[in-house]
Protein backbone atom coordinates (compact mmCIF):
# COMPACT_ATOMS: atom_id res chain seq x y z
CA UNK A 1 0.00 0.00 0.00
CA UNK A 2 1.18 3.33 -0.94
CA UNK A 3 2.11 5.64 1.77
CA UNK A 4 -1.36 7.46 2.84
CA UNK A 5 -0.89 11.63 2.43
CA UNK A 6 -2.43 12.25 5.43
CA UNK A 7 -2.90 9.65 8.84
CA UNK A 8 -4.29 10.93 11.95
CA UNK A 9 -4.66 8.45 15.34
CA UNK A 10 -5.32 10.31 17.93
CA UNK A 11 -6.92 9.81 21.40
CA UNK A 12 -7.87 12.71 23.43
CA UNK A 13 -10.74 14.02 26.80
CA UNK A 14 -13.44 16.11 25.62
CA UNK A 15 -16.04 17.20 27.25
CA UNK A 16 -18.98 15.09 25.82
CA UNK A 17 -17.06 12.79 24.41
CA UNK A 18 -13.56 11.02 24.01
CA UNK A 19 -12.03 11.72 20.83
CA UNK A 20 -11.07 8.27 19.31
CA UNK A 21 -10.04 8.54 15.63
CA UNK A 22 -7.85 6.65 13.24
CA UNK A 23 -7.92 8.42 9.50
CA UNK A 24 -6.00 7.11 6.44
CA UNK A 25 -6.38 9.09 3.55
CA UNK A 26 -4.66 9.87 -0.05
CA UNK A 27 -3.79 12.67 -1.71
CA UNK A 28 -6.81 14.71 -2.60
CA UNK A 29 -9.34 16.59 -0.36
CA UNK A 30 -10.31 14.70 2.45
CA UNK A 31 -14.07 15.91 3.86
CA UNK A 32 -14.08 15.31 8.04
CA UNK A 33 -18.30 15.39 8.13
CA UNK A 34 -20.28 15.32 11.02
CA UNK A 35 -22.79 17.19 13.25
CA UNK A 36 -21.85 19.83 15.31
CA UNK A 37 -20.32 18.47 18.59
CA UNK A 38 -18.84 15.12 16.56
CA UNK A 39 -15.66 16.02 17.50
CA UNK A 40 -14.36 17.72 13.83
CA UNK A 41 -12.97 20.87 15.06
CA UNK A 42 -11.57 18.77 17.75
CA UNK A 43 -9.31 16.83 15.30
CA UNK A 44 -8.40 19.62 13.18
CA UNK A 45 -6.70 21.76 15.97
CA UNK A 46 -5.03 18.49 16.83
CA UNK A 47 -3.44 18.39 13.36
CA UNK A 48 -2.76 22.32 13.82
CA UNK A 49 -1.13 21.63 17.08
CA UNK A 50 -3.37 24.29 18.15
CA UNK A 51 -4.47 21.99 20.82
CA UNK A 52 -1.73 20.01 22.43
CA UNK A 53 -3.30 17.68 25.10
CA UNK A 54 -3.76 15.09 22.70
CA UNK A 55 -2.17 11.39 22.12
CA UNK A 56 -1.43 9.64 19.29
CA UNK A 57 0.20 9.87 15.80
CA UNK A 58 -0.13 12.50 12.47
CA UNK A 59 1.66 12.57 9.79
CA UNK A 60 1.36 14.55 6.61
CA UNK A 61 3.44 12.29 3.87
CA UNK A 62 6.89 11.22 5.50
CA UNK A 63 6.43 14.65 7.71
CA UNK A 64 5.95 13.26 11.73
CA UNK A 65 3.78 16.48 13.47
CA UNK A 66 2.88 14.20 15.97
CA UNK A 67 4.22 11.05 17.78
CA UNK A 68 3.46 10.67 21.48
CA UNK A 69 5.05 7.11 21.28
CA UNK A 70 8.59 8.77 20.52
CA UNK A 71 7.51 12.20 22.80
CA UNK A 72 7.27 14.36 19.30
CA UNK A 73 4.90 17.22 19.30
CA UNK A 74 5.67 20.62 17.05
CA UNK A 75 4.73 23.59 17.88
CA UNK A 76 1.74 24.81 15.70
CA UNK A 77 4.38 27.47 14.32
CA UNK A 78 6.30 24.48 13.22
CA UNK A 79 3.78 22.18 11.38
CA UNK A 80 3.54 24.32 8.03
CA UNK A 81 -0.02 24.13 8.28
CA UNK A 82 -1.90 26.49 6.00
CA UNK A 83 -5.71 26.88 8.43
CA UNK A 84 -8.09 28.35 6.50
CA UNK A 85 -10.69 29.40 9.40
CA UNK A 86 -14.37 29.44 9.50
CA UNK A 87 -14.13 33.46 10.38
CA UNK A 88 -10.91 34.14 8.42
CA UNK A 89 -9.43 35.79 11.17
CA UNK A 90 -7.54 38.53 9.00
CA UNK A 91 -5.33 40.60 11.09
CA UNK A 92 -7.24 43.57 11.72
CA UNK A 93 -4.43 46.13 11.69
CA UNK A 94 -2.91 44.59 8.33
CA UNK A 95 -3.15 45.47 4.92
CA UNK A 96 -4.48 42.72 2.86
CA UNK A 97 -0.97 42.43 1.56
CA UNK A 98 0.71 42.35 4.65
CA UNK A 99 -1.57 39.51 5.32
CA UNK A 100 -1.07 37.73 2.55
CA UNK A 101 2.29 38.41 3.38
CA UNK A 102 2.83 37.36 6.83
CA UNK A 103 3.96 34.01 7.05
CA UNK A 104 6.88 34.49 4.89
CA UNK A 105 7.88 37.81 6.76
CA UNK A 106 7.72 35.66 10.45
CA UNK A 107 9.76 32.79 8.87
CA UNK A 108 12.04 35.43 6.98
CA UNK A 109 11.83 34.01 3.30
CA UNK A 110 12.87 35.60 0.28
CA UNK A 111 9.91 37.67 -1.48
CA UNK A 112 8.63 35.28 -4.45
CA UNK A 113 6.45 37.94 -6.59
CA UNK A 114 5.32 34.97 -8.78
CA UNK A 115 4.11 33.11 -6.16
CA UNK A 116 2.34 35.73 -4.65
CA UNK A 117 1.13 36.94 -8.23
CA UNK A 118 -0.17 33.82 -8.85
CA UNK A 119 -2.24 33.53 -5.95
CA UNK A 120 -3.40 36.57 -5.92
CA UNK A 121 -4.42 36.44 -9.35
CA UNK A 122 -6.42 32.90 -8.92
CA UNK A 123 -8.17 34.35 -6.18
CA UNK A 124 -8.99 37.37 -7.50
CA UNK A 125 -8.05 39.89 -5.22
CA UNK A 126 -5.22 42.19 -6.38
CA UNK A 127 -7.57 45.38 -6.40
CA UNK A 128 -8.08 44.67 -2.11
CA UNK A 129 -4.27 44.58 -1.60
CA UNK A 130 -4.32 47.78 -0.18
CA UNK A 131 -7.15 47.45 1.74
CA UNK A 132 -7.71 46.78 5.17
CA UNK A 133 -8.92 43.69 6.10
CA UNK A 134 -12.36 44.87 8.71
CA UNK A 135 -14.40 46.17 6.03
CA UNK A 136 -14.04 43.93 3.21
CA UNK A 137 -17.51 41.59 2.43
CA UNK A 138 -17.63 37.61 3.74
CA UNK A 139 -16.60 36.12 0.63
CA UNK A 140 -13.73 38.69 -0.26
CA UNK A 141 -12.30 37.96 3.73
CA UNK A 142 -12.68 34.18 2.88
CA UNK A 143 -10.77 34.68 -0.18
CA UNK A 144 -8.27 36.58 1.38
CA UNK A 145 -8.05 33.91 3.90
CA UNK A 146 -7.22 31.12 1.65
CA UNK A 147 -4.35 33.12 -0.11
CA UNK A 148 -2.30 34.01 3.08
CA UNK A 149 -3.20 30.09 4.04
CA UNK A 150 -1.48 28.95 0.59
CA UNK A 151 1.13 31.36 0.20
CA UNK A 152 2.89 30.46 3.72
CA UNK A 153 3.54 27.30 1.56
CA UNK A 154 1.84 24.61 3.85
CA UNK A 155 2.52 20.88 3.59
CA UNK A 156 -1.08 20.46 4.49
CA UNK A 157 -4.54 23.11 4.04
CA UNK A 158 -6.54 22.61 7.01
CA UNK A 159 -10.15 24.45 6.22
CA UNK A 160 -12.54 24.11 9.33
CA UNK A 161 -16.36 24.92 7.54
CA UNK A 162 -14.85 27.54 5.45
CA UNK A 163 -17.77 28.21 4.08
CA UNK A 164 -20.19 27.98 7.14
CA UNK A 165 -20.32 31.60 7.76
CA UNK A 166 -21.15 32.93 4.38
CA UNK A 167 -24.85 33.18 2.26
CA UNK A 168 -25.25 30.58 -1.03
CA UNK A 169 -24.12 32.92 -3.42
CA UNK A 170 -20.85 33.67 -1.17
CA UNK A 171 -20.35 29.79 -0.70
CA UNK A 172 -21.13 29.68 -4.76
CA UNK A 173 -18.15 32.05 -5.17
CA UNK A 174 -15.55 30.10 -3.32
CA UNK A 175 -16.47 26.69 -3.53
CA UNK A 176 -14.84 26.58 -6.64
CA UNK A 177 -11.08 27.89 -5.23
CA UNK A 178 -11.20 24.50 -3.35
CA UNK A 179 -12.10 22.49 -6.24
CA UNK A 180 -9.12 24.06 -7.94
CA UNK A 181 -6.66 23.20 -5.37
CA UNK A 182 -8.16 19.78 -5.06
CA UNK A 183 -7.39 19.54 -8.35
CA UNK A 184 -3.90 20.52 -8.87
CA UNK A 185 -3.48 18.59 -6.34
CA UNK A 186 -0.45 19.85 -4.85
CA UNK A 187 -1.07 19.78 -1.56
CA UNK A 188 -3.94 17.27 0.28
CA UNK A 189 -6.65 18.97 1.84
CA UNK A 190 -8.73 18.63 4.84
CA UNK A 191 -11.92 19.98 5.01
CA UNK A 192 -14.58 19.92 8.11
CA UNK A 193 -17.71 20.54 7.35
CA UNK A 194 -21.70 19.38 7.86
CA UNK A 195 -22.67 20.10 4.60
CA UNK A 196 -23.60 17.37 2.07
CA UNK A 197 -23.16 19.77 -1.12
CA UNK A 198 -20.02 20.28 0.15
CA UNK A 199 -18.83 17.24 0.52
CA UNK A 200 -20.76 15.97 -2.81
CA UNK A 201 -18.84 18.67 -4.69
CA UNK A 202 -15.77 18.62 -3.42
CA UNK A 203 -14.90 15.09 -1.44
CA UNK A 204 -11.88 12.69 -2.52
CA UNK A 205 -12.52 10.67 0.38
CA UNK A 206 -15.36 11.17 3.27
CA UNK A 207 -14.81 10.47 7.01
CA UNK A 208 -17.74 10.52 8.82
CA UNK A 209 -17.24 11.12 12.20
CA UNK A 210 -19.72 10.94 15.32
CA UNK A 211 -19.11 11.36 19.29
CA UNK A 212 -15.42 11.97 18.12
CA UNK A 213 -15.67 8.34 16.67
CA UNK A 214 -15.15 7.85 12.70
CA UNK A 215 -18.10 5.90 11.72
CA UNK A 216 -17.07 5.45 8.07
CA UNK A 217 -14.46 6.64 5.82
CA UNK A 218 -13.69 5.64 2.23
CA UNK A 219 -14.19 6.70 -1.44
CA UNK A 220 -16.54 9.58 -1.64
CA UNK A 221 -18.42 8.61 -4.17
CA UNK A 222 -18.81 5.08 -2.77
CA UNK A 223 -19.40 5.80 0.49
CA UNK A 224 -22.36 8.78 -0.91
CA UNK A 225 -23.66 5.95 -2.97
CA UNK A 226 -24.49 3.61 0.04
CA UNK A 227 -27.55 3.72 0.80
CA UNK A 228 -26.74 3.09 4.44
CA UNK A 229 -24.80 6.19 4.85
CA UNK A 230 -26.47 8.51 6.57
CA UNK A 231 -26.05 12.05 6.86
CA UNK A 232 -28.11 13.26 9.33
CA UNK A 233 -31.26 14.52 7.70
CA UNK A 234 -32.72 11.94 5.08
CA UNK A 235 -33.47 14.87 2.92
CA UNK A 236 -29.36 15.61 2.17
CA UNK A 237 -28.87 11.95 1.16
CA UNK A 238 -27.99 11.82 -2.75
CA UNK A 239 -25.13 9.63 -4.64
CA UNK A 240 -22.83 11.67 -6.51
CA UNK A 241 -22.20 10.75 -10.36
CA UNK A 242 -19.06 11.45 -12.69
CA UNK A 243 -20.16 12.56 -16.50
CA UNK A 244 -19.06 14.80 -18.87
CA UNK A 245 -20.18 17.83 -20.55
CA UNK A 246 -21.39 16.70 -23.90
CA UNK A 247 -22.99 20.00 -25.45
CA UNK A 248 -25.22 23.22 -24.29
CA UNK A 249 -28.74 23.54 -26.30
CA UNK A 250 -29.71 26.67 -27.12
CA UNK A 251 -33.07 25.96 -25.15
CA UNK A 252 -30.99 26.53 -21.51
CA UNK A 253 -29.84 23.17 -20.96
CA UNK A 254 -26.84 21.18 -20.87
CA UNK A 255 -26.25 17.81 -21.68
CA UNK A 256 -23.93 15.72 -20.17
CA UNK A 257 -22.66 11.96 -21.14
CA UNK A 258 -22.97 9.63 -17.51
CA UNK A 259 -21.51 6.49 -18.77
CA UNK A 260 -23.09 6.73 -22.30
CA UNK A 261 -26.39 7.91 -20.57
CA UNK A 262 -27.52 11.26 -21.47
CA UNK A 263 -28.33 13.87 -18.39
CA UNK A 264 -30.05 16.84 -18.91
CA UNK A 265 -29.33 20.04 -16.39
CA UNK A 266 -29.88 23.89 -16.37
CA UNK A 267 -27.34 25.48 -18.38
CA UNK A 268 -23.64 25.17 -16.06
CA UNK A 269 -20.92 27.38 -17.16
CA UNK A 270 -18.27 24.60 -18.37
CA UNK A 271 -16.85 23.40 -21.62
CA UNK A 272 -18.06 20.85 -23.16
CA UNK A 273 -15.75 17.69 -22.49
CA UNK A 274 -15.08 18.96 -18.71
CA UNK A 275 -16.03 16.40 -16.53
CA UNK A 276 -18.22 17.25 -13.74
CA UNK A 277 -19.35 15.32 -10.66
CA UNK A 278 -23.67 15.82 -10.48
CA UNK A 279 -25.30 15.32 -6.96
CA UNK A 280 -28.26 13.50 -7.20
CA UNK A 281 -30.57 13.93 -4.48
CA UNK A 282 -32.44 10.76 -3.32
CA UNK A 283 -35.52 12.15 -2.71
CA UNK A 284 -35.90 13.70 -6.03
CA UNK A 285 -35.57 10.40 -8.06
CA UNK A 286 -38.92 8.92 -8.89
CA UNK A 287 -38.59 4.75 -9.70
CA UNK A 288 -40.25 3.18 -12.72
CA UNK A 289 -41.08 -0.69 -13.37
CA UNK A 290 -41.19 0.13 -17.43
CA UNK A 291 -39.60 2.88 -19.14
CA UNK A 292 -41.99 5.65 -18.59
CA UNK A 293 -43.55 7.61 -21.35
CA UNK A 294 -45.29 10.59 -22.00
CA UNK A 295 -43.87 12.31 -18.77
CA UNK A 296 -41.91 15.76 -18.03
CA UNK A 297 -38.74 14.51 -16.82
CA UNK A 298 -36.13 14.32 -18.96
CA UNK A 299 -33.75 11.87 -17.61
CA UNK A 300 -33.86 8.43 -17.29
CA UNK A 301 -31.68 5.96 -16.18
CA UNK A 302 -31.73 2.26 -16.70
CA UNK A 303 -30.51 0.46 -13.86
CA UNK A 304 -31.04 -2.77 -10.99
CA UNK A 305 -31.50 -2.45 -7.16
CA UNK A 306 -28.66 -3.06 -5.61
CA UNK A 307 -29.84 -2.84 -2.09
CA UNK A 308 -32.61 -1.77 -0.09
CA UNK A 309 -32.69 0.34 3.33
CA UNK A 310 -35.40 0.56 4.94
CA UNK A 311 -35.79 3.03 7.43
CA UNK A 312 -37.55 3.58 11.12
CA UNK A 313 -40.26 6.12 9.36
CA UNK A 314 -41.88 5.53 6.19
CA UNK A 315 -39.32 5.23 3.72
CA UNK A 316 -36.97 3.66 2.08
CA UNK A 317 -33.62 4.10 0.65
CA UNK A 318 -32.76 1.81 -2.88
CA UNK A 319 -29.32 2.05 -4.21
CA UNK A 320 -29.46 1.79 -7.95
CA UNK A 321 -26.28 0.24 -10.40
CA UNK A 322 -26.32 2.37 -13.71
CA UNK A 323 -23.90 2.33 -16.41
CA UNK A 324 -23.87 6.30 -15.25
CA UNK A 325 -22.72 5.12 -11.73
CA UNK A 326 -24.17 4.49 -8.72
CA UNK A 327 -27.36 6.59 -7.68
CA UNK A 328 -29.97 6.41 -4.73
CA UNK A 329 -33.18 6.82 -4.81
CA UNK A 330 -35.89 7.52 -1.69
CA UNK A 331 -39.29 6.16 -2.08
CA UNK A 332 -42.20 5.22 0.33
CA UNK A 333 -41.87 1.90 1.97
CA UNK A 334 -45.52 1.65 0.43
CA UNK A 335 -44.10 2.16 -3.10
CA UNK A 336 -41.19 -0.19 -2.17
CA UNK A 337 -44.09 -2.88 -1.48
CA UNK A 338 -46.34 -2.10 -4.35
CA UNK A 339 -43.70 -2.06 -7.45
CA UNK A 340 -42.23 -5.31 -5.36
CA UNK A 341 -39.22 -3.75 -5.44
CA UNK A 342 -35.70 -5.83 -4.19
CA UNK A 343 -32.34 -6.82 -5.03
CA UNK A 344 -32.00 -7.53 -8.33
CA UNK A 345 -35.01 -6.13 -10.10
CA UNK A 346 -34.40 -4.00 -13.55
CA UNK A 347 -36.32 -0.35 -13.28
CA UNK A 348 -35.54 3.39 -14.33
CA UNK A 349 -34.58 5.77 -12.54
CA UNK A 350 -36.17 8.84 -13.22
CA UNK A 351 -35.03 12.50 -12.64
CA UNK A 352 -35.93 16.36 -12.97
CA UNK A 353 -33.76 18.21 -14.77
CA UNK A 354 -34.71 21.24 -12.91
CA UNK A 355 -34.20 19.58 -9.26
CA UNK A 356 -30.81 19.15 -10.31
CA UNK A 357 -29.76 22.57 -8.20
CA UNK A 358 -26.09 24.36 -9.97
CA UNK A 359 -24.55 24.03 -6.53
CA UNK A 360 -25.15 20.19 -7.09
CA UNK A 361 -22.62 20.33 -10.41
CA UNK A 362 -18.92 20.57 -8.85
CA UNK A 363 -15.64 20.35 -10.71
CA UNK A 364 -13.72 17.80 -12.53
CA UNK A 365 -12.44 14.77 -10.87
CA UNK A 366 -12.51 13.97 -6.96
CA UNK B 1 9.06 80.10 30.55
CA UNK B 2 10.27 83.51 32.26
CA UNK B 3 7.41 83.81 34.61
CA UNK B 4 8.69 80.35 36.29
CA UNK B 5 11.50 81.83 38.97
CA UNK B 6 14.52 79.35 38.97
CA UNK B 7 13.63 77.16 41.60
CA UNK B 8 9.85 76.34 39.83
CA UNK B 9 11.41 75.84 36.68
CA UNK B 10 14.14 73.34 38.13
CA UNK B 11 11.32 70.97 39.77
CA UNK B 12 9.39 71.20 36.63
CA UNK B 13 12.40 69.94 34.65
CA UNK B 14 13.22 67.50 37.51
CA UNK B 15 9.55 66.23 37.51
CA UNK B 16 9.67 66.28 33.80
CA UNK B 17 13.21 63.80 34.08
CA UNK B 18 11.95 61.69 37.08
CA UNK B 19 8.38 60.63 35.32
CA UNK B 20 10.05 60.09 32.12
CA UNK B 21 12.57 57.80 33.21
CA UNK B 22 10.28 56.17 35.15
CA UNK B 23 7.81 55.54 32.47
CA UNK B 24 10.24 54.07 30.09
CA UNK B 25 11.58 52.09 32.23
CA UNK B 26 8.82 50.36 33.30
CA UNK B 27 6.61 49.98 30.78
CA UNK B 28 8.54 47.18 29.00
CA UNK B 29 8.28 45.43 32.60
CA UNK B 30 4.27 46.43 32.67
CA UNK B 31 3.87 45.40 29.20
CA UNK B 32 5.08 41.79 30.37
CA UNK B 33 3.87 41.15 33.68
CA UNK B 34 0.50 42.35 32.19
CA UNK B 35 0.86 39.89 29.06
CA UNK B 36 1.63 36.93 31.89
CA UNK B 37 -1.19 38.14 33.98
CA UNK B 38 -3.79 38.60 31.00
CA UNK B 39 -2.48 34.93 29.09
CA UNK B 40 -0.95 32.73 30.94
CA UNK B 41 -1.92 30.31 33.96
CA UNK B 42 0.95 29.53 36.50
CA UNK B 43 0.97 28.84 40.39
CA UNK B 44 1.31 32.21 42.57
CA UNK B 45 -0.54 33.73 39.40
CA UNK B 46 -2.50 35.69 42.49
CA UNK B 47 0.67 36.29 44.86
CA UNK B 48 1.92 38.31 41.68
CA UNK B 49 -1.40 40.00 40.53
CA UNK B 50 -1.96 41.44 44.64
CA UNK B 51 2.30 42.52 44.60
CA UNK B 52 1.69 44.67 41.47
CA UNK B 53 -1.44 46.11 43.08
CA UNK B 54 -0.04 46.20 46.33
CA UNK B 55 1.44 50.01 45.76
CA UNK B 56 -2.10 51.05 45.01
CA UNK B 57 -3.27 50.20 47.99
CA UNK B 58 -0.72 50.65 50.59
CA UNK B 59 -0.35 53.99 52.00
CA UNK B 60 2.42 56.05 49.63
CA UNK B 61 4.46 56.47 52.91
CA UNK B 62 4.81 52.25 53.38
CA UNK B 63 5.87 52.12 50.14
CA UNK B 64 8.26 54.93 50.71
CA UNK B 65 9.45 53.54 53.41
CA UNK B 66 9.83 50.05 52.43
CA UNK B 67 12.26 51.19 49.66
CA UNK B 68 14.08 53.05 52.33
CA UNK B 69 14.48 49.70 53.87
CA UNK B 70 15.33 47.77 50.89
CA UNK B 71 17.55 50.19 49.01
CA UNK B 72 18.45 52.99 51.56
CA UNK B 73 22.65 53.24 51.18
CA UNK B 74 23.29 51.11 54.48
CA UNK B 75 20.44 48.05 52.99
CA UNK B 76 22.53 45.43 51.07
CA UNK B 77 20.20 46.28 47.79
CA UNK B 78 21.47 49.74 48.57
CA UNK B 79 24.72 49.56 49.77
CA UNK B 80 25.32 47.19 46.36
CA UNK B 81 23.53 49.46 44.27
CA UNK B 82 25.97 52.45 45.14
CA UNK B 83 28.74 50.60 44.70
CA UNK B 84 27.99 50.07 40.96
CA UNK B 85 27.59 53.64 40.74
CA UNK B 86 23.96 53.83 40.72
CA UNK B 87 22.79 54.85 44.37
CA UNK B 88 19.27 55.39 44.81
CA UNK B 89 18.66 57.18 48.15
CA UNK B 90 17.76 60.74 48.51
CA UNK B 91 19.05 60.72 44.57
CA UNK B 92 16.64 61.86 41.98
CA UNK B 93 17.22 58.12 40.66
CA UNK B 94 15.80 57.19 44.27
CA UNK B 95 12.80 59.43 42.63
CA UNK B 96 12.04 57.68 39.27
CA UNK B 97 12.26 54.08 41.23
CA UNK B 98 9.61 54.99 43.47
CA UNK B 99 7.09 57.03 40.86
CA UNK B 100 7.95 54.10 38.70
CA UNK B 101 6.69 51.15 41.18
CA UNK B 102 3.85 53.78 42.49
CA UNK B 103 2.74 53.85 38.15
CA UNK B 104 2.81 50.17 37.60
CA UNK B 105 -0.48 48.94 39.16
CA UNK B 106 -1.83 51.42 37.08
CA UNK B 107 0.19 50.52 33.42
CA UNK B 108 -0.45 46.88 34.29
CA UNK B 109 -3.93 46.98 34.81
CA UNK B 110 -4.45 49.33 31.74
CA UNK B 111 -2.23 47.29 29.45
CA UNK B 112 -3.71 43.79 30.72
CA UNK B 113 -6.95 44.95 29.59
CA UNK B 114 -6.34 45.85 26.24
CA UNK B 115 -4.10 42.84 25.81
CA UNK B 116 -7.28 40.47 27.33
CA UNK B 117 -9.28 41.95 24.36
CA UNK B 118 -6.72 40.82 21.63
CA UNK B 119 -8.76 37.88 20.09
CA UNK B 120 -6.62 34.95 20.96
CA UNK B 121 -8.06 33.14 18.03
CA UNK B 122 -5.92 36.12 15.81
CA UNK B 123 -2.52 34.48 17.85
CA UNK B 124 -3.52 30.92 16.87
CA UNK B 125 -4.17 32.10 13.41
CA UNK B 126 -0.58 33.57 13.15
CA UNK B 127 0.99 30.35 14.83
CA UNK B 128 -0.35 28.39 11.94
CA UNK B 129 1.39 30.68 9.57
CA UNK B 130 4.59 29.92 10.64
CA UNK B 131 5.18 32.50 14.00
CA UNK B 132 6.34 31.61 17.16
CA UNK B 133 5.48 32.96 20.26
CA UNK B 134 7.78 35.87 20.49
CA UNK B 135 6.71 36.80 16.72
CA UNK B 136 3.55 36.33 17.51
CA UNK B 137 3.61 38.68 20.63
CA UNK B 138 5.57 41.14 18.07
CA UNK B 139 3.53 41.20 15.50
CA UNK B 140 0.20 40.47 16.74
CA UNK B 141 -0.76 41.22 20.24
CA UNK B 142 1.48 44.02 20.64
CA UNK B 143 0.17 46.15 17.63
CA UNK B 144 -3.61 45.29 18.68
CA UNK B 145 -2.90 46.28 22.19
CA UNK B 146 -1.29 49.43 21.00
CA UNK B 147 -4.32 51.74 22.68
CA UNK B 148 -4.26 50.43 25.65
CA UNK B 149 -0.49 50.28 26.35
CA UNK B 150 -0.09 54.17 24.82
CA UNK B 151 -2.86 54.53 27.78
CA UNK B 152 -1.09 52.55 30.26
CA UNK B 153 2.27 54.62 29.35
CA UNK B 154 0.42 57.89 30.25
CA UNK B 155 -1.49 56.82 33.54
CA UNK B 156 1.82 55.84 34.27
CA UNK B 157 3.58 59.52 33.51
CA UNK B 158 0.59 61.69 35.03
CA UNK B 159 1.09 58.85 38.01
CA UNK B 160 4.94 59.78 37.94
CA UNK B 161 4.00 63.08 37.64
CA UNK B 162 2.03 63.57 40.81
CA UNK B 163 3.96 61.39 43.29
CA UNK B 164 4.58 62.56 46.87
CA UNK B 165 4.14 60.28 49.42
CA UNK B 166 6.63 57.45 48.76
CA UNK B 167 8.90 59.95 46.95
CA UNK B 168 9.45 62.27 50.27
CA UNK B 169 9.68 59.26 52.27
CA UNK B 170 12.31 57.55 50.56
CA UNK B 171 14.22 60.40 48.87
CA UNK B 172 13.09 63.33 50.67
CA UNK B 173 12.92 66.36 49.56
CA UNK B 174 16.36 68.25 47.96
CA UNK B 175 15.99 70.96 45.57
CA UNK B 176 17.70 70.13 42.62
CA UNK B 177 18.05 66.60 43.33
CA UNK B 178 14.84 65.04 44.42
CA UNK B 179 12.19 68.23 44.44
CA UNK B 180 9.62 67.51 42.05
CA UNK B 181 6.75 69.46 41.39
CA UNK B 182 4.17 67.67 44.30
CA UNK B 183 7.30 68.54 46.86
CA UNK B 184 7.50 71.91 45.10
CA UNK B 185 4.22 72.67 46.29
CA UNK B 186 4.44 71.35 49.76
CA UNK B 187 7.41 73.60 50.20
CA UNK B 188 6.31 76.53 48.43
CA UNK B 189 3.15 75.93 51.11
CA UNK B 190 5.40 75.83 54.28
CA UNK B 191 7.17 79.05 53.35
CA UNK B 192 4.92 82.81 53.83
CA UNK B 193 4.78 84.34 50.08
CA UNK B 194 5.24 80.91 48.50
CA UNK B 195 1.13 80.64 47.97
CA UNK B 196 2.29 82.65 44.15
CA UNK B 197 5.17 80.09 43.08
CA UNK B 198 2.85 77.18 44.61
CA UNK B 199 -0.16 78.32 42.37
CA UNK B 200 2.02 78.53 38.97
CA UNK B 201 3.56 75.05 39.37
CA UNK B 202 -0.30 74.04 40.24
CA UNK B 203 -1.03 75.53 36.72
CA UNK B 204 2.03 73.88 35.16
CA UNK B 205 0.96 70.36 36.80
CA UNK B 206 -2.79 71.09 35.41
CA UNK B 207 -1.25 71.83 31.88
CA UNK B 208 1.10 68.94 31.83
CA UNK B 209 -1.84 66.60 33.40
CA UNK B 210 -4.41 67.70 30.35
CA UNK B 211 -1.92 67.34 27.97
CA UNK B 212 -1.13 64.28 28.53
CA UNK B 213 -4.51 63.43 28.13
CA UNK B 214 -5.07 65.08 25.02
CA UNK B 215 -2.17 63.53 23.75
CA UNK B 216 -3.12 59.65 24.72
CA UNK B 217 -6.66 60.22 23.25
CA UNK B 218 -5.38 61.56 19.89
CA UNK B 219 -3.20 58.78 19.52
CA UNK B 220 -5.34 56.29 20.54
CA UNK B 221 -8.10 57.33 18.61
CA UNK B 222 -5.49 57.35 15.35
CA UNK B 223 -4.77 53.79 15.98
CA UNK B 224 -8.00 52.48 16.30
CA UNK B 225 -9.43 54.59 12.98
CA UNK B 226 -6.42 52.77 11.47
CA UNK B 227 -7.22 49.72 12.46
CA UNK B 228 -11.02 49.95 11.79
CA UNK B 229 -10.68 51.58 8.38
CA UNK B 230 -10.60 50.03 4.86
Amino acid sequence: MTQPALSITLRAKRPGFDLDVDVSAPAGLTVLFGASGSGKTSVVDAVAGLTRDVSGRITVGDHVLLDSAQGICLSAHERRIGYVFQDARLFPHLTVRRNLDYARRVTRQPADTARFDRVVEMLGIGHLLDRRTPRLSGGEKQRVAIGRALLSRPQLILADEPLAALDDPRKEEILPYFERLRDEGEVPILYVTHSTTEVARLATTVVALENGRVVRQGNAIEVLGDPSFSPGDVRSVGAVIEARVAAHHNDGLTELNAGGIPLFLPRIARDPGTPVRVRIAAQDVILSRGRPEGISALNCLPGVVHEVQEGAGPGAILSLDTSAGRVLARITKRSLAALDLSVGTALYAIVKTVAVAPSDVGGPKG
Amino acid sequence: MSWLGPEEWQAVALSLKVAGWATALSLPVAIWVAHLLARKEFPGKQVVNGLVHLPLILPPVVTGYLLLLTFGGTAPVGALLTKLGLPLAFRWTGAALAAAIMGFPLMVRAIRLSIEAVDPKLEAAAATLGAGRWSVFATITLPLALPGIIAGAILGFAKAMGEFGATITFVSNIPGETRTVPSAIYSFLQVPGGESAALRLVVISIIIAMGALVASEVLARRIAKRMEDA
